[in-house]
């Protein structure tokens, strides 16, 4: 399978990168390169064959459910580039 | 008498004290009990070095007061005789673990600034038993590369020259000039540090060799623990089901103490085993005698050069010497791990690297919108392999697209992992193959124009990843241009007891590779 150069713009804006009319040839060019040698898998025959869901065999930690931790409002909020009171701030979402 | 003793004494300590950084980490945390030297003498030796050495890219940010002040207090400590494990032993700390109140980038623009308000377990384990934190180490931008050239930071440099090469330091301000070598990836800074001699040993990641494949270029040793060894929290993600913290190191035995100190339980990742942590130090001595080493045919590459073939025999030879059992194996789906790699590691990171969105930490890039913003920040923000897997990823997990290429990729693991299991069955032990398909190359020497040809290094590698078993590449000797090659030791799982014994075993034999001399200093 290969990508065409509208697939790559819509590859893009799911991944939400902005990508300019000069990036999609190249952008292009490697995935299809990626896709290409990915085609090999074809050959096995995956049949009956369970997916992997994890690799090493482990149960699920349980642990109850209570609060153990919290109350740093102020430490989550130190990075981020746009704050208000307690809040992550973000441009308009709703009209 | 007494005098006699004490110029003895005098002699060693002045002997000791001269080249604190060519000593290995065991040596060093002996003459440091010994009190040879003090811990505040041998962080300044390493801050020095650093120093010196910045032409070769190989720390990204240098935190000589937090060393000194962690050193001091070792001090203190050995001098009550309450030392811990590694009680002053400077090391080097990826970037990719999150150091609390230290900036934390994982070698993106996007994480530039990011300060994290917490540390990772790896690293809360290691200065829990003492460690000295040097700084942080360069890398390929989210551990995604294979020679360090994907950093945000620009590349490392490798101490290592080819035989007659014209690389040396002396161009402004004392930059490296000439086409230098890669010092491999992702963790590039930790071996570069560690083969330079600019710490005792580092914190490295792996996902699809990360920490392997860079050691077999630099002439060092790395251990790829099993998955679940070693915590990944605060460690920032690419692909969860691969990720696994490990060491670097100079000698077998220097990783085998530096993982024992990272790795345990942890409630914070529910993938990080419940098992207790082995002395693993104590079976570096083991030795190999009746173990049943398996050497898979499918390894053996069409157009691969001589000398790894021959680096090979030669490896099988030594532990046959050393008392093990050699036995051809085969691994039937080895040549399909890369390709089906290449579906799961993009499709979980297209994932994990969702989050870096400019909204709670990290770049933000304005636009007309918030999807603009979203796109803005991180067309901005990440690189261009970045990108690459990002889009590859968001692709395999596409509708229409996620039954023909993750859903098999999956599926092709799961065979993948059934041929170490019906070998280890067979009672093999460990398997031996080679770490990398060559020597370390050139920086732009590969990839430019076909991203393939850079992922091709991980071959030997990245099927470890896919199984989460434990692997170890260790230094076994210079090919024709006078650069490291490695042989890797795959264990099963949680058994990596096993690997540091034959490990040993060959660094023994090969001989301990003379590091290059400090051609970088200024």
């Amino acid at each position: 399978m290969s990508v065409d150069q509208n697939t790559v713009r819509r590859i893009a804006r799911l991944a939400r990168i902005a990508v300019t009319d000069d990036d999609v040839p190249h952008l292009q060019g490697e995935l299809n390169a990626i896709l290409a040698f990915v085609e090999q898998l074809n050959e096995v025959d995956v049949e009956g064959v369970e997916p992997m869901t994890s690799v090493t065999p482990m149960v699920m930690k349980k642990r109850q459910d209570e609060v153990t931790d919290g109350g740093d409002a102020g430490l989550i909020l130190r990075n981020a580039p746009s704050t208000e009171d307690d809040f992550f701030l973000v441009p308009k979402v709703v009209e | 008498m007494a005098r006699f003793a004490r110029a003895t004494a005098d002699r060693e300590r002045s002997e000791a004290v001269t080249e604190l950084t060519q000593l290995t980490l065991a040596e060093a945390r002996d003459g440091l009990v010994r009190k040879f030297f003090s811990a505040i003498e041998l962080t300044q030796a390493h801050v020095d070095a650093i120093e010196r050495a910045r032409a070769l890219n190989a720390f990204v940010l240098e935190t000589p007061e937090r060393a000194l002040a962690m050193a001091r207090l070792s001090d203190s400590r050995i001098a009550t005789g309450t030392a811990r494990p590694l009680e002053g032993i400077p090391l080097g700390i990826k970037d990719l673990f999150c150091t609390n109140g230290v900036v934390s980038t994982a070698g993106s623009n996007i994480l530039k600034t990011f300060e994290p308000p917490y540390e990772s377990t790896v690293t809360r384990n290691l200065w829990a038993d003492g460690a000295v934190m040097l700084g942080k180490l360069n890398m390929d931008e989210f551990a995604m590369g294979s020679s360090n050239e994907t950093s945000a930071f620009g590349p490392v440099v490798s101490p290592w020259r080819r035989r007659g090469s014209n690389v040396h330091a002396g161009g402004a301000a004392g930059a490296v000039e000439g086409a230098h070598l890669v010092p491999g990836g992702s963790s590039g800074g930790s071996a570069a540090a560690v083969a330079a001699r600019l710490c005792l040993g580092a914190t490295a990641t792996d996902t699809g060799g990360s920490i392997r494949q860079p050691a077999a270029f630099t002439g060092t040793v790395g251990i790829k623990p099993t998955y679940g060894r070693c915590s990944r929290w605060g460690t920032v993600a690419f692909a969860s089901s691969l990720d696994q913290a490990g060491p670097i190191a100079r000698t077998v035995r220097d990783a085998a103490i530096l993982l024992r100190s990272m790795a345990g339980p942890d409630s914070l990742d529910t993938t990080c085993a419940d098992l207790p942590v082995p002395d693993f130090e104590a079976a570096v001595d083991r030795g190999v005698k009746g173990l049943r080493i398996g050497i898979p045919k499918e390894y053996r590459l069409d157009g691969m050069p001589d000398e790894i073939e021959q680096l090979w025999r030669r490896g099988a030879e030594w532990l046959e010497a050393g008392g093990a059992e050699i036995v051809e194996v085969s691994l039937p789906h080895t040549k399909y791990a890369l390709p089906a790699y290449y579906i799961v590691a993009p499709a979980e990171a297209s994932s994990n690297l969702a989050r870096y969105n400019g909204v709670r930490y990290g770049l933000r890039v304005q636009g007309r919108d918030i999807v603009e913003m979203y796109e803005n920040t991180r067309a901005a923000g990440f690189g261009r392999e970045v990108k690459r897997r990002v889009m590859i990823g968001t692709y395999v997990l596409s509708a229409g697209y996620y039954d023909a290429y993750y859903l098999r990729a999956q599926k092709i693991r799961t065979l993948i992992k059934r041929d170490f299991e019906k070998i280890y069955a067979q009672g093999i032990d460990a398997i031996l193959t080679p770490a990398t398909p060559s020597a370390a190359f050139a920086i732009g020497e590969k990839g430019s124009a076909d991203p393939v040809e850079m992922y091709l290094n991980d071959v030997f590698t990245v099927t470890v990843n896919m199984a989460g078993l434990p692997a170890i590449a260790v230094p076994a000797g210079l090919d024709r241009q006078g650069l490291p090659l490695g042989l890797q030791l795959i264990g099963r799982a949680f058994d990596e007891e096993t690997l540091f014994a034959a490990g040993q075993v060959i660094e023994e034999a090969a001989g301990r590779l003379a590091l290059p001399e400090a051609w970088w200093a200024a």
